[in-house]
């Protein structure tokens, strides 16, 4: 793999800053960054805006009395039912709750993806195919079933899996396993042949070339997994609420309690203080790793 | 408050006997300002009779709260207390044993003599045992007015609906909207049931949602009562707000004359520092048929296989029907009392209204005691589709309607 | 890890002399947990639906089948939280609990349901088509070797962090006629503007879209770019001294090469498009009326709020039936193909 040389840009390095495709080329750009930025500036500054300003003014105007009060109370004082400690309550659950299904769902699916490419056997096929058509399945058609199947689960083995955090990780894992083993298998069907079949002739099997020869080579791809998993499960709120009780909610809960509240008025500056803060942990992770991002799902997706 | 109900709970442990103090889960859809206030008055006085409330709230009723209490019944582990809308919602949980009997509790409380109306209860009760704790009564058959929109446009506040439907061109002369609707289903659905109600009369709304008569859905009372519907469809086309209580806003800022809503709506006028009489008014029955439908909420307690827990349960039953409670919880809720010998004199103009005609007996049934959800839901999408789809005419409409009334369960 | 060591390494050696089910060993314990969800889940949970779409199940599934008990064997409570196995026999199907194909002839008789199947037509199509040429497009365009490059890629991309019911509202709110874009128009002096996607139900449909596009195409784009990156530079050397021009090389050359990007990109675009809810719920709840209803709305309104399990199932049933007459062939074409090994 050499990430660096294929992720150069390429083309002529235009002359001249004021030639006509450039004046197209940015211009076409600076118009798109803006449909894509301006929500996030209508988020922001409505944040930072009183609720009588947000209810007078319009939206894309900057605040004219500047105000951090609505971010104050969305994470630490909004009540959220009878428990008036905003977003803060569940934070912590949702990071409970992230570590293990995230860990969980990229080891399986990786080893998923490393037999489907490297190990066939009869059949391995049509696992992956069922499990292709399985990304486009309606997850809230499964709710129930899964929760029988939990429960059959923890009967049958006498210990209690639906309701805790277990099940819940569980049910992460199995709904990420379509498209992360989909990446997987891509990444690992694009590395280099020889190396594997090298491996086989020293005597390796099947661990030791995963761990030893696989491993060592799939960062990007592992970035890629992780940003994907980190920004579902972390913005999840159905498999939250469903498949766990009220002391392991995660923080998503808070937030839908603190948006979609029917009756009363709507605090917007709040909603979206709480929004961005519920938001900011998968943020943070793009802005951070942006380019690392690109080149783990050019690693993913290029070769199939 | 937080630390005091923990300091509660302390004490309370340690002064109650070894029996008592349970953790008892609770699920609840009350998440708004005024509503978490209310559900903390019970939290506080479960919390201070030594047990402790466990909060398990969760925005949005049907859609969100329904496959959790569903999800977790099936699962084996239940929580110890839920809220519903009483009535035909809870009917299969109960044919299936899956909630507890508290009979005996409303035995013990003499619940059948101090319940009033009457039909809270029966809404309870299945094969002649209870199975909920209701808690509140929330009626659908009120028009709010806005006085600053009357007074924009010049006419005479409407004192019935006929008046307000007569208003209607000097309102939109001034550039008001007449009628201000949210796009919600079950908005759309409820307003036509307050003007049925009010045009065709209760006897007829009855044959229909009590007795299921199709021939009556399709018969020419309701003719006119759909006829009004697409009048009222005409009046509300500019209100493009979704949300029932951005309509009400729409009411509170004298942007619209009036909207058709619960008595919920009152909350939203309060908020807003509005005073009825004075900023707005409030005309049960529309102003026609002065007269409420008594729907509300109530909760359930699923079957537990522990007996402190199930103890616990019959404690907080107990509890909800008190009258301390009552009354706490309805005065910070804003809706009416469960039982009719309490003091609710901290009451304002247009509740004390609803009061009296509770106290005269003039009521309905909920349309959710009567009509399943599975009706219900049909209605709502009928409904939604109608307020918003001009050309959809007022005999096609109500064909539509009259099926789904011969289909009812 | 060493257990199961042993046995492949011994497995490529003897390769042709084991026993069919013992070779690739480990391979086949590796994927255990794959094969188990596609069974127990992907598989059986379906059927499972399947079955009770046939069935009058309304808050609670039915009984399918006339049982009578066996007998039980008491066993410790490690095995089985209530201290015993129940056995029970399985005496016939319950036939009152079936209701043949009344969930499918109701469903099909509903106006909300075939509108939301003409919506997730039009979303489908647009969303599928644009976002594949708007991603390959801003691709193409940040792959001029332009200044920036990294800002506006995760300018474009960041959306993607956010959930559906974040977008959803935010747009409600941009689009909306009396805060957002209309308002502020009109305020520059153009009395009468007009747009209010979200209210109009000719075109509300797209103002979801906008929304939708909003969100995913930065995923997209990223696909794309990557793809774009890893062809040859020999193939653009070739271009130029050919003198095809840019945008040809592009679309003629390019595109063709990029085939594998293209499927992953059209499962992940196909599969938000089936599932999309949360972002019609947060926008529009399916109005004004019922002209922006998806499929997925009315499965969940129907199984959760309006208590009727068995309506709900047959509608998604319908859905993955369509999924599947669609997927299947492509799925077998695209990724059963044999391979190397």
């Amino acid at each position: 793999m050499s990430d660096a040389t294929q992720f150069t840009p390429r083309g002529p390095r235009p002359r001249r800053i004021f030639s006509a495709p450039n004046i197209f080329l940015y211009g076409t750009l600076t118009v798109v960054a803006a449909y894509y930025a301006l929500p996030l500036y209508v988020m922001i500054t409505t944040s930072l805006k009183t609720m009588d300003e947000v209810r007078a003014g319009n939206i894309f105007s900057l605040p004219t009395q500047w105000t951090i009060e609505p971010w104050i109370k969305a994470w630490a004082t909004a009540c959220t039912g009878i428990n008036c400690d905003g977003l803060s309550r569940g934070f912590w659950n949702s990071v409970r709750i992230l570590i293990p299904s995230v860990i969980l769902s990229i080891s399986i699916a990786s080893v998923n993806g490393y037999a489907l490419a490297n190990w066939r056997y009869k059949g391995a096929e049509f696992f992956f195919a069922v499990l292709m058509i399985g990304a486009f399945i309606p997850y809230q058609v499964m709710l129930y079933p899964i929760v029988l199947v939990l429960r059959a689960v923890g009967d049958f083995f006498g210990f209690q899996l639906y309701g805790t955090l277990g099940g819940l990780v569980i049910v992460h894992t199995i709904f990420g396993m379509p498209i992360l083993t989909l990446l997987f298998r891509n990444y690992f069907s694009s590395l280099p042949e020889e190396l594997f079949k090298a491996a086989r002739v020293d005597g390796a099997g099947f661990w030791r070339i995963f761990f030893q020869v696989m491993l060592p080579m799939s960062l990007p791809i592992f970035v890629v997994a992780m940003i994907l998993q980190v920004t579902g499960i972390w913005n999840d709120f159905l498999f939250g609420v469903i498949y766990t009780k009220p002391d392991i909610y995660p923080m998503t809960v808070q937030l839908n309690n603190i948006v979609n509240s029917v009756q009363g008025t709507k605090e917007y500056n709040v909603n979206m203080a709480a929004t961005l803060l519920t938001g900011l942990v998968p943020l943070v992770i793009y802005f951070a790793s942006g380019k690392l991002f690109v080149r783990g799902v050019a690693a993913g997706a290029v070769k199939g | 408050m937080k630390l005091t109900t923990k300091l509660l709970a302390a004490t309370a442990l340690v002064g109650a006997s070894a029996a008592s103090a349970t953790e008892l889960e609770v699920t609840h859809w009350w998440t708004s300002g005024g509503e978490a206030a209310a559900v903390a008055k019970l939290a506080e006085a479960f919390n201070a009779s030594g047990d402790t409330w466990i909060d398990g709230a969760i925005a949005g009723s049907g859609g969100t709260a329904r496959p959790i209490i569903i999800s977790r019944i099936l699962g084996g582990d239940p929580m110890g207390a839920t809220q519903l809308n009483h009535g035909r919602q809870a009917e299969e949980l109960i044919e299936a044993g899956l909630l507890l009997d508290i009979t005996d509790v409303a035995e013990a409380q003499g619940w059948r003599d101090i319940i009033n109306p009457i039909s809270l209860l029966d809404s309870c009760t299945v094969d002649g045992r209870v199975y909920c704790a209701p808690v509140n009564i929330h009626s659908w058959q009120w028009i709010w007015l806005s006085h600053k929109a009357y007074a924009d446009a010049g006419v005479a506040m409407p004192t019935n609906w006929d008046e307000f439907v007569a208003s209607a061109p000097a309102l939109e002369a001034a550039g008001k909207i007449p009628l201000a609707m949210g796009q919600q289903p079950w908005q759309s659905s409820g307003a036509f049931g307050v003007i049925a109600v009010a045009i065709a009369g209760p006897d007829v709304w009855k044959a229909i949602n009590i007795d299921k008569n199709a021939e009556v859905a399709a018969g020419p009372e309701m003719a006119k009562v759909f006829e009004a519907a697409a009048n009222a469809r005409a009046m509300a086309a500019n209100s493009n707000v979704q949300d029932w209580n951005q309509a009400t806003n729409l009411v509170i800022t004298g942007q619209a004359g009036g909207q058709i809503m619960g008595d919920w709506a009152q909350g939203e006028f309060q908020v807003a520092g509005q005073v009825a009489g004075v900023d707005y008014e409030c005309l049960p029955g529309l102003g026609v048929n002065e007269i409420i439908s008594t729907g509300g909420d109530a909760f359930y307690f699923p079957v537990q296989s522990d007996p402190e827990v199930e103890a616990a349960q019959k404690r907080l039953a107990a509890l909800l029907v008190s009258p301390e409670v009552q009354v706490s919880f309805n005065l910070a809720k804003g809706s009416l009392p469960i039982r009719g010998d309490i003091d609710m004199s901290a009451a304002n103009d247009c509740m004390r209204k609803g009061l009296a005609i509770l106290a005269g007996g003039n009521i309905l049934p909920d349309g959710n005691q009567t009509l399943s959800p599975d009706t219900s839901g049909q209605i709502e999408d009928l409904m939604v589709e109608f307020w918003n789809d001009p050309n959809m005419s007022a005999a096609d409409a109500q064909a539509q309607y009259a099926e789904i009334i011969a289909n009812a369960d | 890890m060493t257990v199961a060591d042993t046995g492949t390494a011994s497995a490529t050696r003897v390769h042709r002399r084991r026993p069919r089910i013992l070779r690739n060993l480990a391979s086949k314990t590796a994927s255990i947990p794959m094969v188990a969800t596609v069974l127990v889940i992907f598989i059986g949970c379906t059927l499972w639906t399947v079955i009770y779409s046939f069935t009058k199940s309304r808050l609670l599934p039915v009984p399918l089948f006339e049982t009578m008990p066996l007998f039980s064997i008491p066993v410790p409570h490690l095995l089985a939280s209530d201290g015993s196995w129940d056995f029970t026999l399985i005496t016939g199907l319950k036939s009152s609990s079936f209701v043949g194909t009344d969930q499918y002839d109701r469903l099909w008789g509903t106006r909300r349901w075939i509108v939301s199947i003409g919506n997730l037509g039009i979303y489908g199509l647009c969303s599928m088509t644009f976002s594949l040429v708007i991603g390959f497009t801003l691709a193409a365009l940040l792959d001029r070797k332009i200044r920036f490059e990294n800002a506006f890629r995760t300018i474009i991309l960041y959306p993607f962090a956010l959930s559906f019911i974040v977008t959803g509202l935010v747009w409600q709110w941009i689009l909306n006629p009396n805060f957002g874009i209309q308002k502020v128009v009109r305020d520059l002096g153009f009395e009468n503007f007009v747009f209010d996607p979200l209210y109009n139900d000719k075109y509300v449909v797209y103002g979801i879209l906008i929304a939708g596009l909003w969100q995913g195409t930065g995923l997209v784009m990223c696909l794309m770019l990557a793809g774009i990156r890893g062809i040859d530079e020999d193939i653009w050397k070739a271009s130029r001294v050919e003198g095809i021009p840019v945008w040809k090389t592009y679309v003629m050359i390019v595109i063709p090469m990029m085939r594998p990007v293209f499927v992953t990109s059209v499962v992940i675009i196909g599969a938000g498009i089936v599932k999309v809810y949360d972002l019609v719920v947060a926008q529009t709840s399916g109005g004004p009326g019922i002209s922006s209803q998806m499929p997925a709305l009315y499965v969940m309104d129907k199984m959760f709020k309006d208590q009727n399990l068995a309506q709900g199932f047959a509608a998604s049933t319908v859905m993955l039936m369509t999924v599947a007459i669609i997927l299947i062939p492509w799925a077998y074409f695209e990724f059963g193909r044999k391979k190397n090994v």
